[in-house]
């Protein structure tokens, strides 16, 4: 018998933390998956950063290290500018990535640093439970914008991608969903693409993918995937916003 | 060993860290410690390493952590809102274990306060400034050459308990010149091997760099393991200077400059016959409490003399323990106390005189005086 689905070798068999039907989980297969396909697992190095992805590092079986809250470019700089042979990447939220780690984000891609970022966009905070993040919808309710995000009083929501896609120093930036299969599969080939651009040294990738959050955005996991489907995507437009460029 | 060379403080404090073996550098500019970074973004690449000049401190310190958990041997430098800056990610390194060297050639505060030497960062340094409890192993240069001679060193004391040093210098170590000279080092050869590194892990196991544990006892546990690593610190690693120990009655107590300036005025006091010496802690922390058991039983009185309103004299009185009365004498915001005036402030503390401020003003400047309160130890 051939088996045709198993754990990636570069994720660890451990039981994860996040909530039923957080695409958390399916980015980290993603990744896990490029991981092996690439066969760098030995030479690859992660940088955990603050979010429910804080515990990146117990699902990868790669070296790991943990950042503050939004200074996982910084650090993935320092490590990889000590081993410019080895795979870096960033696992960051939005929370993370687009508001306390804006400065981070920016100057990483401005300095064309030969990394990989992977991004998380649920719209929400998640881990500290649910409040609004700069990406948070115009109109959608969280925990600090209780009536709704209102643009006057609380702007807009920032799109990250499109902003990056203006720096010089970034080579790849790409938005995909998770939402479903087909997205998945288009999700994992700009993945495969972002850790290929920086074994080949061409500098700066980011994949920003829109993900759930079930528990903070008060829906069932079914729901969910429609609501990133009928309200995200609309507001974040899919698609490679910078390539080969800035080498 | 090399012949003198006439150096710039900062310039020596970089060269120094390059004869170390320290091949990352990773700063944002600020006054007075430019030349530190403008001499490795020179020097470094020459040496196989990697400059990088940071968005900002915050990010700076961040780079430090990266690169100290991939196994390399890696500073940065900065001055007091800087280092404010950094605060955070230092407590994320000592959090972690990682070795790194941190310089702060500090300035005059609070906020963006002036440009001028200070001593006012001691507290901050000393004592935490970021979050959770660690410590950071400070040292207090008071010469161009040993300034260099303890950068050398610092980078082995951080490899060596796996935790972030700082060089606590002031504004005027980092801007004067004076000679220095070199010893041989090992560079490189003397980085220990470091197998909890983040390097990929091909043929062993994975690493981790981590500073969060959830679970309380985890925690504890994580804690009171600093803290028997700190204790070893205390017992290993204290570093002060004591003069003329054996046969004085008065001490005067300060750290860097300024103890240069307290060693001229105990000089020209005891040629005048007055029983002075001198307590210079070079290890700020651990601080050198032994220095003052040793002269436990004759110090009649100690002058702590400070480029702030009062800092280490905290520690001095924490170390003397009630046996005699500490007394303070200070400038801040990059005034430096004078000569005359610490020596009529020792004078007065010898002749059992309650000070007032105006006995300490020195006509032949324009200087105001600072705090002038003199508050026995009990
Ligand atoms: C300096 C600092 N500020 C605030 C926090 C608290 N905090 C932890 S996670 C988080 C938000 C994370 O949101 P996001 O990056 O979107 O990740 P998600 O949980 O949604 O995946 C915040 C604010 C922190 N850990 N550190
Ligand atoms: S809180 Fe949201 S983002 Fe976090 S694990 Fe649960 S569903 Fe996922
Ligand atoms: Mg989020």
């Amino acid at each position: 018998m051939k088996p045709v689905y198993l754990r990636p070798k570069s994720l660890t068999d451990t039981v994860t933390h996040y909530c039923p039907g957080c695409t958390h989980g399916i980015a980290h297969r993603l990744v896990a998956e490029v991981i092996d396909e690439l066969d760098i697992q030995g030479r690859t190095i992660g940088v955990a950063s603050v979010g429910c992805s804080v515990f990146a590092y117990n699902y990868f079986d790669v070296d790991f290290q943990q950042a503050a809250h939004g200074r996982a470019p910084a650090v993935a700089t320092g490590i990889k500018r000590v081993h410019p042979d080895k795979v870096v990447f960033t696992y960051q939220g939005d929370g993370d990535l687009a508001s306390i780690g804006a400065a981070e984000i920016v100057h990483a891609a401005a300095r064309r640093e030969n990394i990989t970022v992977i991004f998380l966009n649920n719209a929400i905070y998640g881990m500290t439970g649910g409040q609004m993040a700069p990406t948070t919808l115009p109109g959608q309710i969280t925990t600090t914008s209780p009536f709704g995000r209102e643009h006057k009083t609380q702007g807009y929501p920032l799109r990250m991608s499109e902003l990056l896609s203006a720096i010089e120093g970034a080579y790849y930036i790409a938005r995909c969903s998770l939402h479903n299969a087909s997205h998945i599969a288009r999700a994992k080939r700009a993945i495969k693409q972002a850790f290929r651009n920086q074994i080949e040294g061409k500098g700066f990738s980011m994949v920003e993918l829109l993900s759930t959050c079930p528990t903070n955005w008060r829906l069932t996991p079914v729901k969910a995937l429609e609501w990133v489907e009928k309200h995200m995507i609309p507001v974040y437009p899919l698609g490679e916003f910078r390539v080969g460029e800035g080498e | 060993m090399s012949e003198p060379i006439l150096m710039k403080g900062n310039e020596a404090i970089a060269e120094a860290a390059i004869r170390a073996g320290c091949k990352y550098f990773f700063g944002y500019p600020i006054t007075p410690q430019n030349e530190i970074p403008e001499y490795m973004s020179r020097k470094l690449p020459e040496a196989g390493g990697v400059f990088i000049q940071a968005e900002s401190e915050v990010s700076s310190i961040n780079m430090v952590y990266g690169a100290a958990g991939a196994g390399a041997r890696v500073m940065t430098s900065s001055s007091s809102p800087g280092i404010s800056l950094m605060m955070e990610g230092i407590s994320y390194i000592a959090g972690a274990e990682l070795p790194c060297v941190i310089v702060n050639i500090s300035r005059g505060g609070p906020g963006l306060g002036g440009i001028q030497p200070s001593q006012a960062d001691y507290f901050q340094a000393t004592k935490g400034g970021g979050h959770g409890d660690y410590k950071l192993i400070v040292y207090g240069p008071s010469s161009v050459q040993e300034a260099c001679d303890l950068m050398i060193k610092a980078f082995h004391v951080a490899d060596k308990y796996r935790n972030p040093v700082m060089i606590l210098g002031d504004g005027m170590i980092g801007q004067m010149m004076e000679p220095v000279v070199f010893r041989d080092e090992p560079g490189d050869a003397a980085i220990p091997e470091k197998p909890w590194a983040t390097t990929g892990n091909e043929g062993r196991q994975s690493n981790l760099i981590t500073s969060i544990y959830l679970d309380p006892e985890v925690l504890d546990a994580h804690n009171w393991n600093l803290y028997r690593k700190y204790k070893a610190i205390e017992e290993n690693e204290v570093m002060y200077e004591s003069y003329h120990e054996d046969d004085s009655e008065w001490f005067l107590v300060a750290y860097g400059t300024v103890a240069r300036i307290c060693i001229s005025v105990m000089e020209k006091m005891r040629k005048e016959g007055f029983k002075v010496g001198l307590i210079r802690p070079i290890t700020l922390w651990p601080f050198p409490k032994v220095a003052f058991d040793e002269v436990a039983g004759r110090a009649k009185a100690f002058l702590c003399v400070e480029m702030s309103t009062g800092q280490m004299v905290e520690d001095v009185r924490l170390a003397v323990g009630g046996k005699a009365p500490v007394h303070f004498y200070g400038r801040t915001g990059g005034a430096v106390p004078l000569h005359s005036n610490i020596e009529k402030r020792m004078r007065d503390v010898i002749a059992g005189r309650t000070p007032v401020v105006t006995d300490y003003l020195d006509t032949t400047t324009k200087e105001v005086e600072g705090d002038e309160t003199s508050v026995p130890a009990s």
